[in-house]
This record gives C-alpha cells, sequence and structure tokens, in this order.
C-alpha cells in the first residue's frame, strides 16, 4: 500500500475527470457557483468511498458474471442514503443539485472505480483509492466552479460566502450571494450558461494534456542523460 | 392534457432543453460515440427506443408498485434496476428477432444501461409529475433531441480531422469546445415561444 502515489494518482496523473474524463456530465453541469461544487463533490467522495469498502470487502464472494449488477445496487443503495441525508440536512444543496443526486448512480467514476480497483484490491488500498479519487474529483469541480463564477458572474464562493451585512462570513444554506470581485454587468453570462462548462471543461483537459506531456518529456530527456 | 401541451413537451425535449446542450444527460456516449456517423446513428436510434420504453416502464413501476406500497424513497434503486433488466431484455429481444439491428448496434446496447439521459428522462418525469402519455412523449422526444445531438455532433467531427489547432488540445479537448459551439448555436432555440 502505497499512500503517496495514489495521492498523486488520485489528483494528478490518473485524475477522474482530467485524465480518466469520467463523470463529466456533473462535472460541466452543476458547477456554476462554489457551493454546488463543494456540495457535489463531497457527495461523490462519500458514495465512492463507501462503495469502495463495500465492494472490496465482498470482493471474494462476488460472483464474476452478474458483478456489474451487483455494484449498481450497491451504489444506488448508496447514492440513496446520501440522497435523503441531502434532503433532510441541507435542503437548498438538495434543490440546486436537483436530479444530479440520484444521478450518481450512473456516474462513470463510481461503478469505473469499483470494476477497475475495488474489485482487485484489499480493503485498505481501496479505501484511500476511494478518498483520493473523490479529492480528484472535488478539486475539479471547485477549480471550474471558480473559474465560470469569477467569469460568468464576477463573483466568487457563490452560496458559500456572504457579503449582505457588510462583514465576511462563511453561511452552508447555500443563500450567500458571494463576494462580488468586479460589476456583474461587466461579466461574461455565458459562462455560466451550458456553453461555458462545454469551454472550460475543453480548456481544463487541454492544459493537463499539456502539462502531462511537459512532464513526459523532462522525464525522457533526464533517462537519455543517464544512458 | 391537451395536443398543445404535448407539442410544447415535445419541441422543449428536443429543441430548446435538449438533453446534451442545456441539461448535460448523456455526456458519455455523447463523446465516446461520435467519432463515425453510422455508429453515432445507431446509439441515437438505440437510445430513443430505450429512453421511450423506460419512460413507460418506470412511470408503471412508480404509480403501481412503489406509490402503493409507499416506498417512494427507493425510486432511484427501483428504476435503475428497471432500466438495467429493460436493456439486457431488448438486447435479447433484438439478438433473436432482428439480428441485423443487433449486430449494427453492437456493444453500444449494454452501454445504454448507465446513459444518464436514460434515468435522468424517468426521474425528471417524476419530478414533473408527468402522467403516461406525457413520460411516454417526453422519453422519446428526448431520445430524438440525442439523436440530432449526436448526428449534428459526428458529421462536424468528421471534419475535425482536417482543421489544425494546438496539440494539447487533441482528442477530447478540441471535441468538448465543438461541442460548446453547437451549444450556443442551440442557445439560439431558447427564444422560442410555444403558444
Amino acid at each position: 500500500m502505497n499512500v503517496k502515489k495514489q495521492f498523486k494518482e488520485g489528483l494528478i496523473t490518473q485524475n477522474p475527470v482530467l485524465v480518466q474524463l469520467l463523470g463529466m456530465c456533473s462535472t460541466m453541469a452543476i458547477t456554476t457557483m462554489l457551493f454546488n461544487g463543494l456540495g457535489m463533490g463531497l457527495s461523490v467522495l462519500i458514495v465512492l468511498t463507501c462503495c469502495n469498502i463495500c465492494i472490496s470487502a465482498l470482493r471474494k464472494i462476488i460472483p464474476n458474471d452478474i458483478r456489474i449488477a451487483i455494484y449498481v445496487v450497491v451504489i444506488a443503495g448508496f447514492v440513496t442514503i446520501v440522497d435523503l441525508l441531502l434532503k433532510a440536512y441541507v435542503p437548498a444543496l438538495s434543490a440546486s443539485l436537483g436530479v444530479f443526486i440520484p444521478l450518481i448512480v450512473v456516474n462513470c467514476i463510481i461503478i469505473g472505480r469499483a470494476e477497475a480497483f475495488a474489485a482487485k484490491n484489499t480493503l485498505g488500498a481501496s479505501t484511500l483509492d476511494g478518498i483520493f479519487q473523490g479529492l480528484g474529483y472535488t478539486v475539479v469541480l471547485l477549480v471550474m466552479c471558480i473559474i465560470r463564477e469569477f467569469l460568468g458572474k464576477g463573483s466568487f464562493g457563490g452560496g458559500l460566502l456572504d457579503m449582505s451585512t457588510g462583514s465576511l462570513r462563511v453561511v452552508f444554506d447555500g443563500s450567500g450571494s458571494g463576494v462580488q470581485l468586479f460589476p456583474a454587468k461587466f461579466a461574461a453570462t455565458i459562462m455560466i450558461l451550458p456553453v461555458g462548462g462545454f469551454l472550460t471543461l475543453g480548456c481544463l483537459i487541454a492544459l493537463m494534456q499539456y502539462l502531462l506531456r511537459k512532464s513526459e518529456e523532462k522525464k525522457a530527456a533526464k533517462g537519455e542523460n543517464v544512458k | 392534457m391537451t395536443f398543445t401541451g404535448l407539442v410544447s413537451i415535445a419541441l422543449g425535449a428536443i429543441l430548446i432543453n435538449n438533453f446534451i446542450f442545456s441539461q448535460f444527460l448523456g455526456i458519455c456516449p455523447f463523446m465516446g460515440v461520435s467519432k463515425k456517423m453510422d455508429t453515432a446513428t445507431g446509439m441515437g436510434l438505440a437510445v430513443i427506443f430505450v429512453m421511450g420504453l423506460a419512460s413507460a416502464l418506470c412511470y408503471l413501476v412508480n404509480r403501481f408498485i412503489l406509490t402503493k406500497l409507499g416506498l417512494e424513497y427507493l425510486q432511484t434503486l427501483a428504476y435503475i434496476l428497471v432500466i438495467a433488466a429493460l436493456v439486457q431484455f431488448v438486447e435479447m429481444f433484438l439478438k433473436k428477432g432482428m439480428p441485423a439491428l443487433y449486430q449494427a448496434l453492437g456493444i453500444y446496447l449494454p452501454l445504454i444501461t448507465t446513459n444518464c439521459a436514460v434515468l435522468g428522462v424517468v426521474l425528471l418525469n417524476t419530478q414533473y409529475n408527468y402522467n403516461f402519455i406525457e413520460s411516454l412523449i417526453y422519453g422519446i422526444t428526448g431520445g430524438v433531441g440525442f439523436l440530432v445531438a449526436i448526428v449534428l455532433f459526428a458529421s462536424i467531427r468528421e471534419h475535425l480531422v482536417f482543421a489544425e489547432y494546438p496539440k494539447s488540445f487533441e482528442g477530447f479537448p478540441i471535441a468538448l469546445v465543438t461541442a460548446g459551439l453547437l451549444a450556443l448555436s442551440f442557445m439560439g432555440f431558447s427564444g422560442l415561444k410555444i403558444w
């Protein structure tokens, strides 16, 4: 079990969204303000970790032929738990994410990690994998939220930070209006519309490909020198 | 339920609130299966079929089983099971009954289970409280919207091979940017008024 390697894989070299290209629907759909991104990221992190634990613990007794069906039932069970908890305790988040919370069931990240990692590895490693892959997903969501909110509304931390009383407060019910960094009338509203989601994610993946290629080249050059 | 009501549901699902371009449902197959025109068409047709059937079946399951027993909180779980079973059944049926179509769809049929447009349309039907006919229409026209989007996108993507763009944009990023521009043009429909 290699914690450092798994951490790096989850966040950078095997990032679920930017490198494995999984779970793009929710990534583009809900990243219009920081509150949504954080809520969705944490929900997926919890579901992913629980499913990884469960499937890894059961991996020796799950029959190979019907494994996908079992994964789906396990995932749907945990998603239902998270969905009901959010409805009860954070109704604002549940309302603003809408249908995308139950849709975590068909989020390819979770079934992908179950099949590719949890079904083959020990309980501890799978737990860590769930946490780090979930973190990788959350970080991408937060970055997308920050970019789109800044360009589209000229604000930061929508739903989460509140300036209406004059001083900065952190609220957890989604009512905060965010910190206005420049007047909203100068913002490009298109960035918080669906178009902005496609463009931002496209550019982020391109940036990731560029960085990964650069580091590959550097490694290759180093290898040459050693020879 | 009026005729104009049904038309507005249909137009809404195909153009104004297109599943791909404005609701972000079904992006994975949209990106994965749009490299060639003929496979894209096949996938689109299969999705119409499954979305229509799933809408109708899940409506019945919700109305006559879950609501009757007070088990609404199990909706997500029940719907995904219905969809998975339905896809499996359609696959077996096509294999026996229409082998030509089965051959054409190939691997894409089982993949529809994890297409979030299918589960999405079923959940939206419940959320909007659509009745049986409305659910069926919304399911089928949602699928038509998917077909329109994926065929348009595949035809652009075939030409993209000849375009010049930075190396880092190769593959997915340029496809996403293209889809973004298509979504921009679909935004034009949002001004469409229906009676």
